[in-house]
C-alpha cells in the first residue's frame, strides 16, 4: 500500500479536518475513523455531523444524539471521541441569544417561521452556521466546556464541498459587520491556515475518482489547504501479477488447477472451474482498473491512504480497526513539527 | 422469504404507464438505471425521453449528450426497428426557471426579476431548487404529449424522500406569510396580523434585518412582488406536478444498492408512496453479486484454501488455486450479507417487487454497456 511520505504532513498540527467524499464512498465512516485514529494518542477530538441524517447515532450504534457534545466513544491512552451533530437553526438561535438576548422571542421566532426563513433565504448563513460551530469547537474553550485536541468535520459531499467552504463568497448577501458576518470572517481566516485540512474519500472507481480530483481542483483552487486522499473499500488482490494477467485474458491453467483442487477435495468439474475462472477474470479486471484509479489519485501529489473493504460491514469494532490502519499509514495529531 | 420478481418488461410494454420515475439516495446508480430503462424502452417499441439530472461525464457521452442544453436530443445508435425512439435531456435548473419566468411575464418584469440577485441565487442554488425544477420539467414534457413514456432520473440528494418535499417546501416558502410581511415591510397594516408577536416583531425584524442585510431583503421584496403579478403560487404549481405523481400512469422504481444505508433510505421511500398511495413498481438492486459456483460454500472454500497453503507443494497451479478458493470465499460472503440484506427489505415489505442488476467491473461507457444492464435486469434469475 503507498503511504504518506512526504514532507508536509497532513496531519501535524492540523485542527480542523474537513472530510468529504462522494455519496456511497463511507465519508462517514472514515470520518469517524480519523477521530478515533486522533484520539489514539490520548486526548479528546470531536466528530461533527452537518448533514443532520443520523449517520453517526447508527455508525456508533447510539439512540439518535441531541444536539449537544455527547462522548460515544474512547481510545486507547485515555483518548475520547465527542460527537456533535450540528443543527443550523439551533445554532442561529444560539447567535442571535447570545447577541441579542432575545430570550422568548427566540422561540417565537421558530414557531413563526422565521429561523427557516432566513436559513431559506440566505443559504450560505446556514454554511456559515454549521463550519462556525465546528471554528467554535477548535481552540481554547469557555465557559467549562470540553477543549478539543482535533475536530473533525463530517462534511458536504464533494460536489457541494466547495461552495460549502467558500465562505466568503457565501457572506456576500450576508449584513455587512452584523455578528455572522464578522464570525465568518474568522471562520474563513481558520479554514484557509495551516490548522485546516480537507481531505478526499473516495473509492477506486472511476466517477468518485473523477469528482475527488476536480474536488481538490476546486479547493486548492480557492487557496484552502488540501490534506490527504483516504481510500475507502479497497481490495487487496487475490492473485499475483502474472496469474491477474492470465485471469483477464483466460489463459489460467486448467489442468494444473483443476488438480491442485482435486489434491483438497474439491470436485473440480468443468462448470465449477468455468465458475472460478470467471470470478478470477472479473477480480482481475476490477483489480486492473483500480490500478488506473490508483495512479491518477497518486498523480495529485497529495498522501493517499488505503482502507480495506470490510465484507462484514462496519462496527464499532471495524471503526476501531480502522483507525488501527489510519495510524500505521501516519496518522498522527502531534502538534510537534513532523 | 422471497420477494415477487420485478418484470421489467411487463412494466415498459405497459402502455398505460407514462411516467417512470426512477428514485433512491445518492450513489445507488440512479441515472445508469434510468437510462439503460430509456434504451430498453425504446428498443421494445416505445417513444422515450429520458430526463436525466446530473449525469457522470461518460454516461452522459454514451447517450450522445455532450452539452446541457436543457431540451431532448435524439440518442444515436438506438435500434428503431421495433418502432420505437429514444431522445435524451440534462436538467439545466437555472434555465428551466428562467424559462417559466420567461413564459409567464411580459419581458420588462422578465428581465427585472431574471436581473434581481435574490433571484440569481435562488434560481441556481437554492436547496430544492434542483427537485422543484425536475418536477417542473417532468410536467413540461408530459403536457407536450409528444412521447408515450418519460423515465425520470431524480436529483442526487443524500435523502430520497427530498424529490418528493422539495418542491412543496420551496413552493411554501416562496408562498410563505413569512416572506410576505418580510418583503413588504411598508404595507403597515400587515402587523395586525401578528397581534400574538406584534412586541417582538419589530425586535425580530431588526434582527433579521441585521443578520442577513437589508440589501438582500430588499431583493428578495422586490422579486416576490414581481412574481406576484406575474402567476399563479409556486405552492399551486408544485402541487399540480405533485398530483401528476399520482396519477395512475404513473409508476415509481426505487433503486438501491445492497448496503444498510442504501436500503434503509429504499424502505423509507416505500413507506412514503405507500402512505401516498403512489404507484410503485418495484425495487431495482443494482451492484449485486452473483455466483455461478454457489455450491461451494464459503467456508468449504476457505478449508480447501488453507489446505493447499498448509500442505500442498507450493506449486503454481496450487498457488493459482488458493488464491481463486479465497476470491470464491469472498464473494460467496458478500452474496450472504447481500440476500440478509435484502431478506431484511423484503420482510418489511413483503409485496414489493425486487429486479437485481449485477455488479459490474467497470463504468458505463456506451449504449451496450446500458442495453446489458436493461437485458440483466429482465432476465434476472
Amino acid at each position: 500500500m503507498p503511504t504518506a511520505s512526504r514532507a508536509s504532513s497532513p496531519w501535524a498540527g492540523v485542527e480542523l479536518h474537513v472530510v468529504t467524499g462522494k455519496g456511497g464512498t463511507g465519508k462517514t465512516t472514515v470520518a469517524a475513523a480519523l477521530a478515533m485514529a486522533l484520539a489514539a494518542e490520548g486526548g479528546r477530538t470531536l466528530l461533527v455531523e452537518v448533514e443532520g441524517r443520523g449517520g453517526l447515532s447508527q455508525l456508533f450504534d447510539t439512540p439518535p444524539l441531541p444536539y449537544a457534545e455527547k462522548r460515544i466513544a474512547v481510545a486507547p491512552n485515555g483518548g475520547e471521541v465527542y460527537a456533535l451533530p450540528i443543527d443550523p437553526e439551533e445554532a442561529l438561535l444560539e447567535y442571535l441569544e447570545m447577541f441579542y438576548k432575545l430570550g422568548r422571542a427566540g422561540r417565537g421566532l421558530r414557531r413563526l417561521g422565521f429561523i427557516d426563513f432566513v436559513t431559506t433565504i440566505a443559504p450560505g448563513l446556514r454554511d456559515v452556521l454549521l463550519t462556525g460551530k465546528a471554528y467554535e469547537a477548535v481552540g481554547p474553550r469557555r465557559g467549562g466546556r470540553p477543549e478539543y485536541d482535533a475536530v473533525v468535520m463530517d462534511a458536504p459531499p464533494t460536489g457541494r464541498i466547495a461552495q460549502f467552504l467558500n465562505i466568503n463568497t457565501e457572506v456576500a448577501g450576508l449584513a455587512k459587520g452584523g455578528p455572522v458576518h464578522s464570525q465568518a470572517e474568522s471562520i474563513m481566516r481558520l479554514i484557509r491556515s495551516p490548522r485546516t485540512a480537507v481531505h478526499f474519500v473516495t473509492v477506486l472507481e472511476e466517477m468518485p475518482v473523477q469528482e475527488t480530483l476536480d474536488g481538490i481542483a476546486e479547493i486548492s483552487g480557492l487557496g484552502l489547504p488540501v490534506g490527504a486522499v483516504l481510500v475507502n473499500m479497497v481490495r487487496k488482490p487475490a492473485l499475483a501479477p502474472d496469474d491477474l494477467a492470465a485471469a483477464r485474458a483466460g489463459n489460467l491453467d486448467r489442468d494444473a488447477i483443476g488438480a491442485a483442487l482435486r489434491k483438497v477435495g474439491v470436485a473440480a468439474e468443468d462448470p465449477l472451474l468455468d465458475a472460478l475462472f470467471s470470478e478470477a477474470s472479473e477480480h482481475a479486471e476490477r483489480v486492473a482498473l483500480e490500478t488506473v484509479e490508483r495512479a491518477d489519485l497518486v498523480a495529485t501529489g497529495h498522501p493517499v491512504l488505503e482502507l480495506p473493504a470490510l465484507v462484514e460491514g462496519i462496527d464499532l469494532g471495524a471503526l476501531y480497526d480502522l483507525a488501527g490502519l489510519l495510524r500505521e499509514q501516519g496518522v498522527r495529531r502531534g502538534k510537534e513539527s513532523s | 422469504m422471497t420477494a415477487p420478481a420485478l418484470d421489467v418488461d411487463a412494466l415498459l410494454d405497459d402502455r398505460d404507464v407514462r411516467i417512470l420515475v426512477c428514485c433512491g439516495s445518492g450513489g445507488v446508480g440512479k441515472t445508469t438505471t434510468a437510462a439503460a430503462l430509456a434504451v430498453r424502452a425504446a428498443e421494445r417499441g416505445r417513444d422515450v425521453v429520458v430526463l436525466t439530472i446530473d449525469p457522470a461525464r461518460r454516461l452522459a457521452q454514451s447517450m450522445g449528450l455532450s452539452e446541457l442544453d436543457n431540451s431532448p436530443r435524439a440518442v444515436e445508435g438506438v435500434d428503431t426497428s421495433a418502432g420505437g425512439s429514444l431522445q435524451a435531456m440534462m436538467l439545466d435548473m437555472k434555465r428551466t426557471f428562467d424559462e417559466i419566468v420567461l413564459d409567464h411575464s411580459d419581458p420588462v418584469r422578465a428581465k427585472q426579476i431574471l436581473e434581481n440577485p435574490f433571484y440569481q441565487s435562488l434560481s441556481s442554488s437554492m436547496a430544492g431548487t434542483q427537485e422543484y425544477m425536475a418536477m417542473e420539467k417532468l410536467g413540461q414534457l408530459r403536457r407536450t404529449d409528444q412521447w408515450d413514456l418519460i423515465v425520470v432520473d431524480t436529483p442526487p440528494s443524500r435523502s430520497a424522500l427530498d424529490f418528493l418535499d422539495a418542491p412543496k417546501r420551496l413552493g411554501s416558502f416562496l408562498d410563505g406569510r413569512v416572506i410576505k410581511i418580510l418583503a413588504a415591510p411598508a404595507k403597515a397594516g400587515s402587523r395586525g396580523m401578528f397581534k400574538v408577536v406584534s412586541a417582538g416583531f419589530n425586535i425580530v425584524t431588526s434582527v433579521v434585518t441585521k443578520v442577513i442585510g437589508a440589501q438582500l431583503l430588499k431583493d428578495v421584496a422586490a422579486f416576490i412582488a414581481a412574481l406576484d403579478t406575474m402567476f399563479g403560487g409556486f405552492r399551486e404549481r408544485a402541487d399540480a406536478t405533485y398530483k401528476l405523481l399520482k396519477n395512475p400512469e404513473t409508476r415509481f422504481l426505487v433503486v438501491a444498492a445492497p448496503e444498510p444505508d442504501a436500503l434503509r433510505e429504499a424502505s423509507y421511500f416505500v413507506e412514503r408512496l405507500s402512505d401516498e398511495r403512489m404507484p410503485l413498481a418495484g425495487l431495482v438492486l443494482n451492484r449485486v453479486h452473483r455466483s455461478t459456483a454457489g455450491a461451494l460454500t464459503a467456508s468449504r472454500s476457505l478449508a480447501a484454501a488453507e489446505d493447499l497453503e498448509a500442505d500442498g507443494d507450493g506449486s503454481a497451479g496450487q498457488t493459482v488455486a488458493a488464491g481463486l478458493l479465497r476470491l470464491h470465499a469472498d464473494r460467496m460472503n458478500l452474496i450472504a450479507r447481500e440476500e440478509r440484506l435484502t431478506g431484511r427489505f423484503t420482510g418489511a415489505h413483503p409485496g414489493v417487487a425486487i429486479g437485481a442488476v449485477q455488479a459490474l467491473a467497470g463504468d458505463v461507457h456506451d449504449l451496450d454497456a446500458l442495453r446489458a444492464i436493461g437485458g440483466d435486469l429482465a432476465f434476472a434469475p
